[in-house]
């Protein structure tokens, strides 16, 4: 990483903390290993290996008839929507909630040398601070899948709860890596606005944003890619989407038309990642 | 904006074009997704509300029902070891394979390129990167599903599904730090005549190993939020125990489960960013 310049001499790092980390780790495998009951045996070349392949001979071949392909084609873009509108949904809540735990636009940093808020005033910034890195830790820390239970609970069957259900927890991941984007922006930059006399939201406008920029729509870009993945699989609750065709699929034992679905997520998946490759190419 | 020596800006269409196909994707998948923001203010949405957040609060802390829930915990954990374990035995391989300056070309192939070795690199390496763009784009959600119908409900079907999808995406990461590695070490000991192995052991593989096991830890991470929510399908771990309460009603047991797995993932959080912060 940025090594401190101002090391004089490496210090050899003691070699036996590695040997202990990798024990730990292999006691840690071992336990996990009996604790999950599997046998990696019977994986290779036994009874478990038999199912899996008959299983999967199952799937072929994909089903290519006319309604299927209709049914995955409607999928994959209900699917799309649900991701692209629920991406945008999170950047939307991250935003504001990221600001409000940018610290140095609060309370501290170069921007208060020497008058920072007291009293009262700091108190309501700090208070601002901890309110909204608590919201972006409950929205971030209960998965999409519960956030989808929750809303098809509230507002009904359909995509729309799966795109409520992205926009809150992207909102709370993406709102946790906009702020340590903000929290490590060039600060010369503010402290020459400042010393123009520009306000706090110019500094914000001209010296905070400009550098974060770039950052924020690769991280939002690369969310998308993440939650195309999950919207593809919102409607195992009843979000709509492929997953509730692959629901279907499963429980009414159509391996064929299944295959022909996952190929379709397969396209859907492919298909963003480029999209956002390039974009990110383009505008990074 | 825009000093006296910037370049002349040059129009372009780019910016424009990404606007209007901006636009134009949003409104439709508002329409295909039935956004309707009316449902959210809607009286009985905000009853439904209420009578979850009644029913969760307060978090159910009897002893009977934590002892329950030790069990899928441990679990959860379990199936995130395993599953990332099985992830870097696949991926591992894989990545290998689907590295080019392993593969084919670069500073390890100088004299081979010559003599057509492509020839028997070139497919090997096509093969394993269409193998890892397949595991990796299916969620490992999917995966679980369809391996909870081929070996049936548990933890099993959950550490395949692991293994698989993230085989898929260590394969490609791994591919990646191996491609770019600083290739000066590795000229300077094909200069001193150093053989094709050892070139790999002492130019490549300490480049690439910390950036691999960082990664990897990463992966675990993740892993464990993947093993909690795969319960969902059927394959073991809090997620099933959280599915099942949500399906009862019971919503003061799903905070509780909640709060558990928040604690499950912070903790793997610290410890893997510690080790991290000491390789990097």
């Amino acid at each position: 990483m940025t090594g401190g310049g101002a090391r004089v001499a490496a210090v050899p790092r003691p070699r036996t903390a590695g040997w202990l980390t990798a024990a730990a780790f292999v006691v840690l495998l071992v336990w996990s290993y009996r604790g999950t009951q599997i046998d990696l045996g019977a994986l290779v070349g036994g009874e478990a290996m038999r199912q899996i392949g008959g299983y999967l001979a199952k799937l072929f071949p994909p089903d290519l008839s006319a309604p299927t392909l209709r049914a995955a084609g409607v999928g994959a873009v209900e699917t799309f929507a649900i991701s692209f509108v629920g991406s945008l949904l999170a950047v939307l809540i991250a935003f504001p909630l990221a600001l409000a735990t940018d610290r140095s636009l609060l309370y501290r940093g170069v921007l208060y040398e020497g008058r920072p808020p007291a009293g009262a005033r700091r108190a309501v910034r700090v208070g601002v601070y901890a309110g909204a890195k608590a919201v972006l830790n409950v929205l971030r820390t209960i998965p999409e899948i519960v956030w989808a239970l929750l809303f098809v609970f509230m507002v009904g069957l359909g995509p729309f709860p799966g795109v409520l259900a992205l926009g809150f927890h992207t909102g709370g991941v993406l709102g946790k890596l906009f702020g340590e984007v903000l929290e490590d922006v060039d600060p010369r930059p503010l402290e020459a606005l400042q010393s123009t006399g520009a306000s706090r939201l110019r500094i914000l406008l001209y010296g905070v944003l400009p550098q974060a920029m770039p950052q924020f729509v690769a991280y939002a870009l690369y969310r998308w890619e993440v939650n195309i993945r999950a919207a593809a699989i919102m409607g195992l609750v009843g979000a709509g989407g492929l997953g509730q065709r692959i629901h279907f699929a499963i429980s009414l034992f159509l391996e064929r038309e299944l295959l022909t679905l996952i190929l379709a997520i397969y396209v859907i998946v492919t298909l963003v990642d480029a999209l956002s490759a390039y974009l990110r190419s383009k505008l990074v | 904006m825009g000093g006296f020596d910037s370049p002349p800006m040059r129009w372009s269409a780019f910016p424009y074009l990404l606007a209007a196909a901006f636009a134009l994707t949003l409104a439709a998948s508002v329409r295909v997704a039935n956004v309707d923001p009316r449902l959210l203010v809607d009286p009985e949405s905000l009853g439904n509300v209420a009578r979850f957040v009644r029913g969760m609060w307060p978090p159910k802390l009897a002893p009977d029902f934590l002892q329950l829930m030790v069990r899928p915990a441990i679990e959860t954990v379990q199936i995130s070891v395993v599953g990332t374990a099985i992830a870097i035995v696949i991926g591992f391989p894989l990545g290998l394979l689907a590295s080019s300056s392993l593969m084919w070309r670069g500073v390890l192939h100088e004299q081979r390129v010559q003599r057509r070795r492509w020839l028997v690199g070139l497919p090997g390496y096509a093969v394993a990167r269409a193998v890892l763009s397949v595991l990796r784009a299916i969620p490992e959600y999917v995966w679980a599903f369809v391996f909870v119908r081929a070996v049936g409900l548990g933890p099993f079907p959950g550490v395949l599904a692991i293994g698989v999808a993230y085989g898929g995406m260590l394969g490609k990461v791994y591919s990646e730090i191996l491609e770019h590695v600083d290739p000066r070490p590795l000229e300077t000991l094909h200069a001193s005549g150093a053989t094709r192995t050892g070139v790999i052991l002492y130019g490549l593989v300490p480049q690439a190993l910390p950036t691999f096991v960082s990664y990897t830890l990463y992966r675990w991470e993740c892993a464990i939020r993947a093993s909690a929510i795969l319960g969902f399908v059927g394959a073991g771990g809090l997620g099933q125990q959280i599915e099942l309460s949500m399906r009862m009603f019971q919503f003061d047991e799903v905070l509780t489960l909640l709060m558990m797995l928040f604690v499950l993932v912070a903790a793997v959080d610290v410890v893997s960013a510690r080790i991290r912060a000491r390789l990097l």
